[in-house]
């Protein structure tokens, strides 16, 4: 089951592993440059994880996942990541 | 806050049904006492987690749909489907005095406060009416004045949710306006919309672009993609137009 969703929709997972505010981080697509709020990405959740993609060219900007007590984050589709403290 | 800056991290806890509600026939308000909450913005939602005797667990996200003023209750609305793994236990199997295991609250991008000012502009789907109506519970808890408008399209108008709570609070402020669309039945007389969500209604609702309101549209992804695209049609910032996505609408949700 694939369902397009909001990057709001993942924040819960996103905040398993870091400690911020994630849907307001932004994001800068390493594919297109396009720069923007994880939350106004896409997300596509899944059993095993979650893949937000950049809104504009459809790259994958994070995958995670939580398998067998760890955490995977595949963030290559992402150059900058800025996160607002608090 | 303080719970989750000193643990760093988002945690599971246990609420405690104090009250169900039903809404119509599909949807039910619970509301959880929750003691170690730390307090919600309008918009944002929780996660719920099921664990079953054998230890599978099923996740789903639902809004929260009461007002911040109203902490450290929480009430959530669930609109069953039939198929579904986690709603039809929320709607039907719950009981006061039960726990439900959820972290929250989550999410900053889908909110609104009183101080974001407006006008606003609130779209909502069937069941996304429920981030939507912890905004407007807080805008009427907190005695805002600011201009805000609602489209609300749903089936028939036995499937309208919040339906008397919605009259109560246009009556009580004349800055807010609510427009409803019935997409498959309409009682006699009725004065509202009778179709889906297309331009023209758009047109007629939304604020005019030059006054920039703040939108968020709620609902099942597809209506909440087609209002979105309507909205940047008409000229509007998309920047300031924030969408939250339910997920599909199958064959027997193809909703409002
Ligand atoms: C951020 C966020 C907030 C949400 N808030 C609410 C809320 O306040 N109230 C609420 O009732 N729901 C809300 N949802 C939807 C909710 O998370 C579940 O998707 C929904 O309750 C279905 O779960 P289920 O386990 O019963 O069905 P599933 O077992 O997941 O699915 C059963 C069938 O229904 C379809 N389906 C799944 N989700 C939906 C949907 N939302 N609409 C129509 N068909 C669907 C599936 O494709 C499948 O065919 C929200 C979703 C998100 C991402
Ligand atoms: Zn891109």
């Amino acid at each position: 089951m694939e369902n397009k969703l909001d990057g709001n929709a993942a924040a819960g997972n996103l905040e398993e592993i870091f400690p911020f505010e994630m849907t307001l981080a932004q994001a800068t697509c390493a594919g297109c440059g396009a720069n923007d709020v994880i939350g106004a990405a896409a997300s596509y959740m899944h059993g095993m994880g979650t893949i937000i993609r950049c809104n504009r060219c459809d790259a994958a900007l994070i995958r995670v996942a939580h398998i067998r007590g760890r955490y995977l984050l595949d963030m290559r589709g992402v150059c900058v990541l800025q996160i607002k403290e608090g | 806050m303080e719970r989750r800056t000193l643990l760093g991290r988002l945690i599971w806890q246990l609420g405690e049904v104090v009250a169900t509600q039903p809404e119509t026939a599909r949807t039910k308000s619970i509301t959880l006492n929750l003691p170690g909450w730390s307090g919600h913005r309008a918009g944002q939602h929780v996660d719920v987690r099921l664990t079953a005797e054998d230890g599978y667990q099923a996740q789903r996200s639902y809004s929260i749909a009461s007002s911040p003023e109203e902490a450290p209750r929480v009430t959530l609305t669930v609109e069953r489907l039939d198929d579904g793994e986690v709603s039809p236990y929320l709607t039907e199997e719950l009981r006061v005095g039960d726990k439900l295991e959820l972290r929250g609250p989550i999410g900053g991008y889908f909110v609104w406060e009183a101080e974001m000012g407006g006008p606003l502009l609130l779209v909502a789907g069937g069941s996304g009416i429920v981030p939507l109506m912890a905004m407007l519970r807080h805008r009427s808890a907190a005695e805002s004045t600011v201009a805000t408008r609602l489209l609300y399209s749903s089936r028939s108008l036995e499937d309208v949710i919040y339906r008397d709570e919605l009259d109560r609070l246009m009556k009580r402020s004349t800055m807010l306006e609510v427009a409803q669309t019935l997409t498959r039945a309409h009682p006699p007389g009725w004065t509202g919309y009778s179709r889906r969500i297309d331009l023209q209604m758009l047109r007629e609702v939304a604020w005019p672009v030059a006054q920039r309101p703040l939108t968020f549209i709620c609902g099942p992804t597809p209506f909440v993609e087609t209002a979105a695209a309507i909205l940047v049609e008409l000229g509007h910032e998309p920047a300031r137009i924030k969408t939250e996505r339910f997920g599909p609408t199958g064959e027997k949700h193809d909703g409002e």
